[in-house]
Order: C-alpha cells, then structure tokens, then sequence
C-alpha cells in the first residue's frame, strides 16, 4: 500500500515501480528493466560512465545540487588505495521524506546505482549509512542484498565480468549532522559525527581516508534510468542544468500531502494547487519552505517560481532536499522559526562555537520572544544573530539553522511586532479557539 | 629546500616555507590572527572560528588555522569584516561563560579574557539564562569547571596525542557538550596536569594552586625539576617564599610545554612537616638540634682527627645535588680528606658508553634528538613512566615527522602503540632482539638509541658495535634516574675517575664496599640514603649526613645538617642528555643551608679553605668549565636559562667496567626515592599505589 | 557478557562488514542492536562494545552521548516518540504530544511508573507528507489524530 496516491502529473521515472506488487523483490524489479542500465554500464568505460551522468546534469538530490558527475569525477581512480561507494540513506531534513520510500519500494535499484558507481569509481565495496530511526529498511535493504548476491549482481566477477562489488548497510543511531557528508564518515568509522575539515573531500579522502563516491540515495538511484534512457533524453525531462526528475515532499496545510515525482523545474505554485490538492480548508498560502527546514522561506508572492537548483537560487532561496512546506495564513511564523531553531540546537554537533552558542542563544531568544516577552531590539538582535553565524560556522549547519531565521525575521517582521508587549501569540490563540 | 612561497596578509608581503598555515605564517611576520584551539603541536581543529581571515578569490571566509599559504595569496585580516566576526565568536563564546572573573584562578591569565579586551565588544546583548553545571574534582590535580569550558579541545589534544594517555574525551551533543573524565566521573592518567596548563580558560584549574593566589602576586622563577634526569624546566610561582605552583609559563625549557606531575606538582616535598630545619647532633645515643656552630665543629673536629690518624673516610654523593656541591665534594675527599673512597648510586652505565665512543664525536643524543631523529630504538626502559619528557618527545616526532619507533622491553609499554615494531624480551635477551631487527632498521638513515639499565657494561660495548655496523649514524642516549645522575659522574663521584673522566692516581672504595667495610671510621652521606637498602657494618663509624629529611641513614648519623632543595639552591645540573642547565633559587626554608655551603663551612672549620676555595657557586662553575672535560659550555646560555650539552669525552676512559654496581630504581611518575616519600600531591593520587606494585616486582 | 544467539550472529556479521582492522565501524549500530535488547546502554554493555571493536569505554561513552537514539537510562516496553518538527507541527504535532503527556502524565524522556512506556519528543523521522507522524519503538504511525493517539496508547498499555 502507498502511502499516499499518484498524481497524473508525476512523471514515473525513479518511481515507475512504486505501488507494483512485491516492488521490492528481485523479481519485480528484473521484470522491469532492472539492474539492465548497470548491464550497460559494464559494456562502457568508467570515463563513458562518468561523462554519461555529467551530460544528464542531474545534481545531488541531498541538498547542495552539485553536479554527480562532476563528483564522480574526482575521484583519484589511480590510487592504491581501495575505493568506497557511500551511500546517504540518513535523511532527517525536516520536510523530506522520500529516501525512505525509495529504499522501501525499490532497493534493487539503489544497489544497482551503486553499482555503476563503482564501475565508474573502481571500487569493489560500498555501504549504505540509514538513518537508525529506518531500522525497518535496514531489514528491506539486507533482504535485497542477499538477493542480489543470490542472483550474481553483487560478488565477485558479477555477471561473468572481471567486476567484483559487495555493499553493506550500516545504522546509524540519531543524528541529523551525520547527513552531512563528512561527518556521516566519522559516524560510519565509529565516531561522534563531527564534521571533518575539507578538504580533503571525500573523493579524496572519505571512507578510512580512501576515495569514496559519496551520494544520497535518490542521486543513486537516478544512475540507472540515465544509463538506460540516456543522459540527452534524462537532461531533457527537467529544464537546463536540472537534469531529470526528482521526488517532491509536499507536506503542510496542502489537501493531498504526500510524495510526488516531477520533472525537475516543475513550479511550485501547480505543486501546491494541482498535484497537493491545494490549500486546506481554501485557506490562503502566506510562506512555502521550499527545499527542507533550512531552506530560506519563500513568502505567498513569491511562489511563482520554477522548482530547479538554480531558479530557487534566483529567488534567493534553494531547492535543498526536495522538501515543500507549504504553509497557510494562521501559521504563526515566529513559531515556524522557533520550532526549526530549535531543531538545530538540538541538532548542532557542538564542534564551533557560533553554530552551538549561536542556535542555543537564538532558541532562547525566540522562545522567550513567541512568549510575548519580546522587547523591540530582540527583532534586530535575531537577524543580527544569525547573520553572525552565516558563512562563519565549521559545516553548513550553521547556515541551515540561519538562511530561515534570516528570512522570515525579514519578511515576516510585522508578525514579530505583534508577540511585543507581552501579546500572547496572536495565531495559537486563535487556533486554541478554534480547538476549544 | 623548497622555494618560499610569496603571498600577503593585510597587504605586508610575507614569504614562508610550503605547506606553512596562514595563521604561522602571520605570527612570524608579526600579525596577530587570533585562535582559542589552533595549537601548532596538535591536530587543527578549526573548531573555534576567531582565526577567519578573507583571501582574495575565495567566496567564504576562510579558517587561517587550516589553510596553507599559496603563491600570490591576497589575505586580509584586519577588516571591518573580520572585526566583527571576531566581535561576534566572542559575544556568542560569552553568552554562556559564567563572568566570574574575580575568582576564577584563571583571572589574570586568561585567554579568553585576553580575547574580550583586544577583539570583543564591551557589552553583551545576551540576557538569557546561561548553562550551568557544578564544579567538579577529576583527581587531587585536576579539577574542571564545565560552564567555564570553551570547547577549544586542547586538552583532548595533548591528553591523546601529546601525552599518548586519552583519558580526556567529548561528551554529549550542541550547547551541552563536556569534556568527561575516562572513568565517568574522575580520571585514571598520568596525572601531568597538562590539560590544566594547556587550558586557556579556567575551566581547567589546578588542585595545587587553585584558590590560593592571584598569578600577578607571584614572582615567576625558571629552575629545572629535580625529580628525573630529563632536566624539564619548571616555572614556580613563589609568594612570601611559599611556592604555590609549578608550570612552564613561557615554555622555555628543553621541555617546551611539557611537565609531567612531578615537575608540575612534585615540589610540595620541600616544606614537608618532617623537614629538618635545624642540625642535629648525637648526644647520649639520641639525635638532639643543635646550633650550626656546634654542629660544624663536631663534624670538623671528628674529621680531622680521624685524617690526622689516617683513618678510613668514605664519601657518597648525590644524584641530585649540583655540578658545583658534587665538584667540591670530591674536592673536598680528594684533597681535603686525602681519599678516593667517594661514590654515589650508579643508575646507568654512562661511564661504559663514553668509553665505547671514545675517537668519535657527535654521538650523544641531545633531548631534541628524540623528537628529529628519523628512528629511535628504546631498549629496556618504559620511557613514558620513567623518561617522561623523553618519551614526549619520542610521541611529537611520531606525530609531526611520523618517525619509526623500536621498541624493546621486558613489559608492555605506551610506546608500542606507536612503534614500528616491538618486541618483548628479558634484559639478557635485549641485544639479541636488536640483533633480530638488522634487517628492518636497514632502510633507515638515522638512528637514536636510549638504553635503560638492562644494558651495561659488555652489553654497552656490543650495543655500540651493533651501532657502528648499521652504515648510518647513530646516536645514543644512556638513561638515568635523577635529575644530576650525569652531573655526579662528571664531577668524578667515583672512586677511580677524576672529574672529566681523568683517571684517578689510585682507587678507593666504592659505595657498596664502604657499607660493608667493618673498619670504616667515617661515612659522609651527602644528599642520599645508601642505608634504606643495605646496612653500615661498621658499627664504630662516625655518620655525617646532609639531607632534607630524616632518611634511614640520617636516624644512623651522628650528626645531620639539614640541607635546602633543589629550588632553594643556584647551581648546575646535567641531565641526562648530558645538557648543563641552571638552577634558580626559588625560596627558602628557615634553618637550612644548601649543601655547598655546608661544605665550604665545614671545609673553613678544618682549615681547608685555601684548598678548597670559595663555595659560591658561579665560582665553582668556572673551576669546572676550566677544568673539566666538556664542561667549557657557554656561560651566556647557561644564565640566561638555557641548556648546553656537554661535549663528549671522546678518549678511552681507564676503568674497569663495574657492571654490578649499576641498578636504576625505576622511579615511575609518583615515585621519586626520598623527595618522592615527602611529597603530598605525589602520594595523593590513586595512581600511586598502582606504581609502588610494579615498583615490587 | 554475551547477547542471546541471534543477536550474537547479527554481531558478528556486523563485525565482519568492515574492512580487516576497521571493526571500529561497528560501534554505533553495535550500541544500537545492544541496546534493543538490553533496554538500555548500560555500563556493562559499554565495555563490551568496547572490548568487541577495540576502544576505550571512555571512546564508547563519548559516541554513546553523541547520538540521540542512545540512552543509558532503561525506556519503557514500548517507547512512544512523537514528532512536532516543522511538517508535524503545522498538522498537530504538537497538540499530541501535549495529549500525549496529559494521558500517560509524564514528560519528555520519561518513564511511566510501571516501566512500561516511555515518551520523548522527537525531532523529523522522515514522514513529513503524512504528518503527524509518531514512532513506537520503530513502528511508524501515519497521519495520527488525537483519536488513534488516544487508541494507540490504550492498546500499547495492555501487555502483549
């Protein structure tokens, strides 16, 4: 059972096997098409490989959107060292919940995806890092482990090629920094998931210091249906230099929530309105979290926008995780940036002192403020504060915790002049009235 | 050597070495770039964020603590921007800190204070509740103020890499993250302090010191421990002639920042309750205080008369009184008593290896040595327990030029976890171990070697032998136990050998042989206690004794004078890396005289003076660089705190090897012979008793 | 100590997973296995971790702290973790949770007396399309009103 229905407007590509019976099995998933784009892949170079997923132009679906192929592509493929494929299976992004369904209805075809990139990278071992609170997908992914190994697409000399490749998963147990990628490295090496200092990166030095191709699990995932359609007609699906399709996580005040997948540049006022059902209750759009928690907030008019890495950046926001937030005109926003402030705090590593002093200070702050015991100054002084931590922190925690403080203390200013004076909060009242 | 690398900071051209950080390369051309958890001895952590610079053509600001210098770099430190984000880090690192300035121990000397004033803003817009957690006591030293914690991660730093322990590590998560103790709630280690030295708040405070003192009502006196033979340089704080702490405050010393818990803390001895502070006196079978005259004419008195009958003198020295108090007293035995019965405990065979080395030069191994050389073989000796500094050294070399560590000892040892190989094989077996390893040490180019007492007399010989074949030059360390072991050798605190190592015109009797002769007349035991592990056997022998306390041999004495420190005294002391360093006189202890002194008073009282000469020290130091062999080390860097290694003896030394007489006591870190007995901190920590079981072995 | 069978071949997978001399890799989902069975991290099962993958239990505790799934103090039979992270909190998250505390009266990180269930507010699981979303222990629960809440800790407070 899906957890939510299709929309037509989805275009199927990484989720053409959602919803089919038994999608997880290794029969399904032969049936169709799979593991035949890593079929292909052993018939090319690793360099074809590679220029392949560049010409695609799809981007990291984790959150920054940088360029897979061009990832790939650092990776020293002459050293001695062993090569690792990562992957990042620890989303915890507020908004996004994606991932999971694709480890959960299909993870043959993240083993395949790992496959190609390790024909690509060399590599004769991988691992996927799931976030501790999926134990259940562990337990899918170990069973579609086991197949592949049964069925000879994971072992040695797969498929009678000279190719040898075996993946583990691995759980980590809590942490939302460890969706970083380099603090995920520490985790999987048995350490507190502090961030290393880069560079190195991890093509470099990842895994015990070796090259590692370290991807999220839809940027995996991707891989396959690039190799089998081709990187021209995949880049085609999206809008230029936002190659392909990607899964949306449309959750809020929208009236059919849910997962969908789109072409990327799909804009989002026809997200919300067409494929989310649109506003619940009729009620009117005030701010759109477009990427993920710790995405800038886009205000109601400034929603008619396309949903690619670099239209986002044009509107001074980002496409991030792929998360959608949708929020109405009874959210109190100074809640909003407390609850995501919060997060943070809870979240930052502790390792730089104005990402841990800062969200600390800021969640503070802004509790005391939503309490009605703001003073006029604290509203320059929570900008200011976060404005001190952007671009000054040790990893792009800081930031994330910053880029929406920044913006909805910006463009939401009224709403904080309405909590001065010791006024209650003026939407939790009314939404308390309405619950009484 | 690679070409310089040309870039500017703030617009002053700079040229430094490839691969140099940002943040070195400014502190040399004399731009600050200020950092609380930079430190050029340990991993980067870039954790601490006040050391952001901009560099040209770089989007973000930049960490100068982990960015290499570039060829035409353009970086800019003194900005608007760069104000501010410092003004900023400091507000956020203030918001939780308790201000408890005032009596915080740190006050005074406090980095984040430093900080505040140069870079920080005069007020703080925090007005939430801060984090607060109670104080709490690690072990005797080591307490910790967690809200006063910055989360700079030194300490984690010289615990794990630089002292090679761990016992310090990071719990919990954001704004509650803590340094913890190894054992939940107190710590198991050696005890160094380093992470409290190495602090740069107060959150990390000293069991010693803490409370007692502002750090400006103290002066700051530069002497060197003298526990062990690694010669550390010690800063104690004295107020009112008390010594309150002991660090190295300007770091110095041949030990740069390191100090074990003897050279921190293991000054407590010296005013000890059972210090003597008047001399005493034998009468009716009892030892009663007496006046220094009285005391110093029985003992003259008794000395004459025993020389005028020629009777039989025997005199032991110290392994930690000065070059200058060793020099006149074989002086004193030599020509003012007229024997060579003089001797003190041999803890290495020093004597062996110069003579081995003899026709070579430059094969003594300085203490920098164990942290240049490219490879260093530690042959029978658990270093980090019982060479301290040394075996810091040995971890830096490691860390900073990833040296290859031989490793050949009876027992486990810390420096396993760092060595290239290691073996574990019985004193007899040691050499054949060395042996084994021809091969490996083959690819090397250079070689220290440090030897404990498991090897000596032939042992040396063949040690040296096995040395001279490997084709590539190798340098030897002798280990000893106390901090002028070397310096009594040199002086000639043995019977056969002059100072030098210039034979003697005839033997005398060596320690063990003056114990156990029935006929001895007189025994002078100046700074030691031959009698805790054997007895006197002649029972009609007159005992004089100086000494800081009460020792076996001193309740045998017929008269004792009671003796000042090491840090009551000025001096030399040769380590044991043969490096001449100067004692500084720190305090005094009511009723004590150091033991040059007592000499030259007991000299003048028997009418030896003109032979003997003046007992000031400078002056007897300049009758030893004169006169004794390697000694002519360079006053300017002797004075002015510094340290200078002997220059080798390089001449067949006419001894026979005495092989028996050389037993290390393996003092470990809390153990320290007498001085180590009268130490409260030294005997307050848990680890202590761990340490005297494998003393007992 | 050792853990019943299963858990000890999973352990020993687990340890087989990783490179030759990497068995360090092991420690966090080794604490998190352990601690499933165990109920909580206790100081027994830090040094058996310890010793398993070659650490220091000081290491253990340092990454025991580290992560939030981790605890040394015993949850209850059945952990409820209820989520008011952004997309929660904006369809109800929070007024379960408040729900949640007025039902079984006790708070975040707490026991019920009979150690039986234990609440915590969690941050994002991952189901933000069908918020809000609760765990118990790792079963997810979709879409949850203040009715299933209601049910669901009726039934979990019954002994299975």
């Amino acid at each position: 059972m899906l957890y939510n229905e299709p929309h037509p407007l989805e275009v199927k590509i990484l989720t053409k096997r959602f919803g089919l019976p038994n999608s997880a099995s290794i029969d399904t998933f032969l049936a169709t098409e799979g593991y035949k784009g890593f079929e292909k892949a052993l018939t090319m170079t690793p360099d074809a490989i590679i220029n392949e997923v560049k010409a695609s132009g799809l981007r990291g679906r984790g959150g920054a959107g940088f360029s897979t192929g061009m990832k790939w592509s650092f990776l020293p493929r002459n050293s001695p060292k062993p090569k690792y494929i990562m992957v990042n299976a620890d989303e915890s992004e507020p908004g996004t919940c994606k991932d999971r369904l694709l480890i959960e209805y299909d993870p043959h075809s993240l083993i395949e995806g790992m496959l190609i990139a390790a024909l690509a990278a060399g590599s004769n071992l991988g691992y996927i890092y799931i976030r501790g609170e999926y134990r259940y997908l562990i337990d899918i992914m170990d069973r579609a482990i086991v197949e592949a190994r049964e069925r000879g697409f994971l072992g040695n000399n797969i498929k009678g090629s000279e190719f040898s490749f075996d993946c583990h998963t691995h759980s980590g147990a809590g942490a939302y920094e460890c969706g970083e990628e380099s603090a995920l490295l520490e985790s999987f090496e048995g350490k507190r998931g502090i961030p290393r200092i880069r560079p190195p990166f991890p093509a470099v030095a990842g895994a015990y210091q070796c090259p590692t191709v370290l991807n999220n699990v839809e940027t995996f995932c991707s891989a396959p249906p690039i190799l089998l359609m081709g990187a021209q007609a995949y880049a085609g699906l999206g809008t230029p230099k936002n190659g392909g399709t990607r899964l949306f996580c449309l959750s809020g005040h929208i009236n059919k929530p849910g997962v969908y997948e789109l072409p990327m540049g799909f804009p989002l006022m026809r997200m919300i309105e067409e494929v989310g059902g649109g506003m619940r209750g009729g009620k009117k759009l005030k701010a759109v979290i477009p990427g993920g928690s710790s995405c800038p907030v886009l205000k109601a008019d400034e929603c008619d926008v396309l949903m690619d890495f670099d239209s986002l950046a044009a509107a001074q926001s980002m496409l991030g995780s792929g998360g959608v937030v949708v929020m109405d005109e009874d959210t109190c926003m100074v809640k909003a940036a407390l609850r995501i402030m919060r997060f943070y705090a809870h979240e930052s590593c502790g390792w730089c002192i104005p990402c841990r002093e800062g969200t600390t200070w800021l969640k503070k702050l802004l509790t005391r403020f939503h309490e009605g015991m703001g003073q006029r100054s604290d509203i320059i002084l929570i900008g200011d504060l976060a404005k001190n931590m952007l671009g000054r922190t040790f990893c792009p925690l800081g930031d994330a915790a910053a880029l929406p403080t920044i913006s909805i203390v910006e463009k939401f200013t009224e709403e904080f002049e309405a909590h001065l004076e010791g006024r209650p909060c003026p939407y939790e009242h009314a939404s308390q009235l309405v619950r009484a | 050597m690679a070409d310089l690398v040309k870039f500017t900071i703030d617009g002053i051209a700079i040229e430094a070495a490839p691969g140099t950080l940002v943040i070195d390369a400014a502190k040399r051309a004399g731009i600050e770039i200020p950092s609380f958890c930079y430190h050029e001895d340990y991993s980067l952590q870039a954790a601490c964020r006040m050391c952001l610079v901009e560099v040209e053509k770089m989007p973000k600001l930049q960490t100068a603590c982990t960015l290499p210098v570039a060829e035409g770099m353009v970086v800019r430190a003194g900005t608007q921007q760069i104000a501010t984000a410092r003004k900023y880090t400091l507000e956020f690192l203030l918001a939780n800190h308790p201000l408890d300035c005032p009596v915080c121990d740190k006050g005074g000397e406090c980095e984040l204070q430093d900080m505040a004033f140069r870079y920080g803003a005069g007020e703080s817009r925090y007005t939430e509740t801060k984090l607060h957690v109670d104080e709490a006591q690690w072990s005797p030293v080591v307490f910790f103020d967690a809200p006063r914690c910055i989360l700079c991660f030194r300490c984690v730093r010289v615990c794990n890499e630089g002292m090679g322990v761990g016992a310090l590590g990071v719990v919990n998560r954001g704004a509650v993250s803590e340094i913890a103790p190894n054992k939940g709630d107190h710590l198991e280690c050696d005890e160094c302090g380093m992470c409290v030295d190495i602090c740069p708040v107060g959150a990390l405070t000293s069991g010693t010191y803490r409370y007692k003192t502002r750090p400006w009502e103290m002066e700051h006196v530069g002497t060197i421990c003298t526990h062990c033979s690694n010669g550390c340089k010690t800063t104690l704080g004295v107020r009112n002639d008390q010594i309150i702490r002991g660090n190295n405050r300007d770091r110095s010393g041949i030990n740069g920042e390191f100090l074990c818990i003897k050279g921190r803390y293991g000054f407590d001895f010296y005013d000890h309750p059972e210090r003597l502070q008047s001399p005493l006196l034998r009468t009716n079978g009892k030892l009663e205080p007496v006046s220094w005259s009285v005391a110093l004419n029985a003992a003259a008195t008794k000395f004459k008369d025993v020389k005028a009958r020629g009777g039989r003198f025997g005199v032991i020295g110290s392994n930690h009184t000065t070059n200058e108090e060793n020099f006149y007293l074989q002086k004193f035995a030599r020509q003012g008593l007229g024997t060579n019965n003089i001797d003190h405990h041999r803890t290495g065979d020093v004597v062996t290896l110069l003579d081995s080395l003899s026709g070579t030069t430059g094969k003594l191994a300085a203490s920098e040595d164990f942290y240049t050389k490219k490879a260093v073989l530690i042959l029978g000796a658990d270093l980090s327990i019982e060479q301290p500094f040394l075996a810091f050294q040995i971890r830096a070399n490691k860390r900073h030029n990833n040296a290859s560590v031989y490793v050949v000892t009876e027992k486990p040892v810390r420096e396993d976890k760092i060595a290239s190989a290691s073996v574990r094989a019985e004193a007899s077996g040691q050499l054949a171990a060395v042996e084994n390893w021809r091969g490996a040490l083959s690819g090397q180019t250079e070689l220290l070697i440090a030897f404990g007492d498991s090897i000596k007399g032939d042992a040396v010989r063949e040690l040296v032998a096995f040395g001279s074949s490997l084709g590539f030059p190798v340098s030897y360390c002798c280990l000893l136990d106390y901090s002028n072991s070397r310096g009594a050798v040199d002086m000639g605190l043995i019977p056969d050998l002059l100072p030098g190592f210039h034979a003697a015109e005839a033997g005398g009797m060596t320690a063990p042989e003056m114990l156990a002769s029935p006929d001895l007349d007189v025994l002078w035991v100046v700074g030691a206690n031959p009698l805790s592990d054997a007895p006197l056997a002649s029972t009609s022998a007159f005992v004089v004794v100086q000494d800081m306390f009460l020792t076996d041999t001193a309740m045998r004495a017929d008269i004792v004078f009671p003796a000042s420190s090491a840090y009551e005294k000025t001096g030399t002391v040769t380590n044991v890396c043969g490096e001449v360093q100067r004692l500084k006189r720190a305090n005094s202890t009511m009723g004590t005289k150091p033991d040059l002194e007592i000499m030259g008073l007991l000299g003048k009282e028997m009418g030896l003076a003109p032979v003997l000469g003046p007992w000031l020290p400078d002056t007897v130091f300049e009758e030893i660089r004169k006169t004794v062999r390697g000694y002519n080390v360079p006053l300017p860097v002797i004075s002015t705190g510094g340290a200078a290694q002997t220059a080798p003896v390089n001449g067949r030394i006419p001894v026979a090897n005495r092989p028996e007489l050389i037993r290390s006591a393996h003092d470990t870190l809390f153990t320290s012979g007498t001085l180590g007995r009268y130490s409260k901190m030294l005997n307050s920590v848990i680890e202590k008793s761990d340490a005297e079981k494998s003393l007992q072995h | 100590m050792t853990f019943s069978p299963e858990m000890e071949a999973r352990f020993a997978a687990m340890l087989l997973k990783y490179p030759e001399g990497r068995q360090r890799s092991a420690l966090v989902p080794m604490l998190l296995y352990a601690q499933d069975e165990v109920g909580a991290v206790t100081p027994e099962v830090v040094n058996e971790v310890a010793r398993r993958v070659g650490v220091d239990p000081l290491q253990v505790d340092e990454v025991l702290t580290y992560y939030s799934m981790l605890h040394r103090q015993k949850w209850g039979r059945k952990h409820l973790q209820i989520c008011t992270n952004i997309s929660c909190l904006l369809v109800g998250g929070e007024e379960l949770w408040h729900q949640a505390c007025k039902k079984l009266g006790i708070g975040h990180r707490e026991v019920t007396a009979d150690g039986e269930i234990s609440l915590e507010e969690v941050e994002c699981i991952g189901a933000c399309s069908w918020a809000p979303a609760i765990q118990v222990n790792y079963d997810f629960y979709h879409n949850v009103t203040p009715e299933k809440l209601d049910e669901l800790i009726d039934t979990m407070g019954k002994k299975s």
